[in-house]
């Protein structure tokens, strides 16, 4: 990006603070949503620029976002605490955010719009959710070359899994031991299946069920974010993923050491 | 192997619905995650896993390219989609097993197998995103 100085002058200081704040949301949103960092620093780059800022700089870290509208202007922080996976509002942004760039929408309907998408509440409701990762877990089961048999004994304890991390994430604030506590209830659960005669192979049906904790999304966003030159936000949310993974490992885990 | 595609075609919707993607990408990625799963399930017997699963990332990566194209949304809905199936949490449970059975051996070969296998996916994922790039400057 090339440096030129005058550039922000032109607007005055309060459509200044109205555009950066209106990224600001978006970036906000768009994080605390799991998009990318790229994906992030891109849309508030392109935004700013639809706002008559050409020049802007953005530094997004999963935990945080910098952001300075010119090089005259102050910048501002947001931090980020809360992570959760809803793709819906990314692609809701991303569409505010392409519609402001073609002159479609001006600048108030899109902040009208984004401050929307963040009070809107998840898609799907959460026994949408629980059906989902139900089915997800008995499919995974066949697919992993589970007997058809095992359908039912995966599908009740990857429902069970699912609601258990909801749940427990409502009650303990740190998502490593709500995921942890979740992977040894599948483990009992799945556990108890076989035993009682419903499931045929334990392996199989723990894989299956434990599929919808599984840090797929995290582990993606890392290596993009890698790749994309984001080292700080490629090695943390790797870190983020690999401590779920270890989460649910030793969950497991404690299962075996108990039975 | 009917079965497996339709499976793995579920596997993936319902894998959309637990991160919220929007209600009209659900068929575009259960198709993508079908894709991944039938490659994955053709090159593994001859090739192994870890190829298997680099061929099936790349693969889902440029399908996923396309569709973000295609229908305008975000490219990570659709790749998240098709990496689900790929994902060696099989591979890492059972090698979390042999650590708990204090066979050391076992776990560390499943366990490097497991990071193999992620790498491969990584890299497949940036393969597509490579050429991607190639393709567009060389316009």
């Amino acid at each position: 990006m090339e440096h030129n100085p005058d550039s922000s002058e032109s607007l005055a200081t309060a459509d200044v603070d109205t555009a950066t704040s209106l990224c600001l949301l978006a970036g906000k949103i768009m994080l605390q949503s799991g998009a990318e960092t790229s994906r992030v620093e891109d849309t508030m780059t392109r935004m700013a620029a639809s706002l008559g800022i050409p020049l802007s700089h953005s530094y997004v870290t999963p935990t945080g976002i910098i952001f300075q509208a010119g090089s005259e202007a102050s910048s501002k922080l947001i931090r980020i605490a809360e992570r959760t996976t809803d793709l819906q509002k990314v692609t809701a942004v991303n569409s505010v955010s392409r519609r402001l760039t073609n002159g479609t929408i001006q600048a108030a309907e899109a902040k009208q719009e984004l401050l929307g998408i963040d009070r809107a509440a998840h898609a799907f409701p959460v026994w949408v959710l629980i059906a989902a990762a139900s089915i997800a877990s008995a499919s995974f089961t066949i697919m992993f070359q589970g007997d058809w048999r095992d359908l039912i004994p995966s599908f009740i304890s990857g429902g069970i899994g699912y609601s258990a991390v909801v749940y427990f994430h409502r009650l303990v604030k740190v998502k490593f031991f709500a995921e942890l506590f979740a992977a040894f209830l599948v483990g009992l659960v799945s556990m108890l299946l076989v035993q009682s005669g419903i499931g045929a192979q334990l392996d199989k049906i723990i894989i299956g069920s434990v599929m919808p904790l599984v840090p797929g999304l995290l582990i993606t966003n890392a290596v993009r974010d890698l790749m994309a030159g984001h080292l700080v936000s490629g090695l943390s949310r790797g870190a983020e993923a690999f401590l779920t993974a270890f989460a649910i490992g030793t969950g497991i885990a404690v299962l075996f050491i108990f039975f | 192997m009917a079965a497996q595609l339709v499976v793995s075609f579920i596997a993936s919707a319902a894998f959309t619905i637990l991160f919220n993607a929007p209600k009209r990408s659900l068929l575009q990625c259960g198709l993508t995650g079908m894709l991944s799963w039938f490659i994955y399930l053709m090159v593994q017997p001859r090739s192994g896993p870890v190829l298997a699963s680099l061929c099936a990332s790349a693969v889902v990566g440029m399908l996923s390219l396309f569709f973000a194209r295609f229908y305008k949304m975000p490219l990570i809905i659709f790749s998240v989609a098709g990496i689900i199936p790929l994902v060696p949490g099989g591979l890492a449970y059972d090698s979390m097993r042999q650590f708990v059975e204090n066979d050391y051996t076992a776990a560390v070969q499943l366990a490097a197998e497991a990071f193999l296998i992620s790498g491969a996916i990584a890299m497949g994922l940036i393969l597509s995103e490579v050429l991607n790039q190639v393709l567009r400057r060389g316009k």
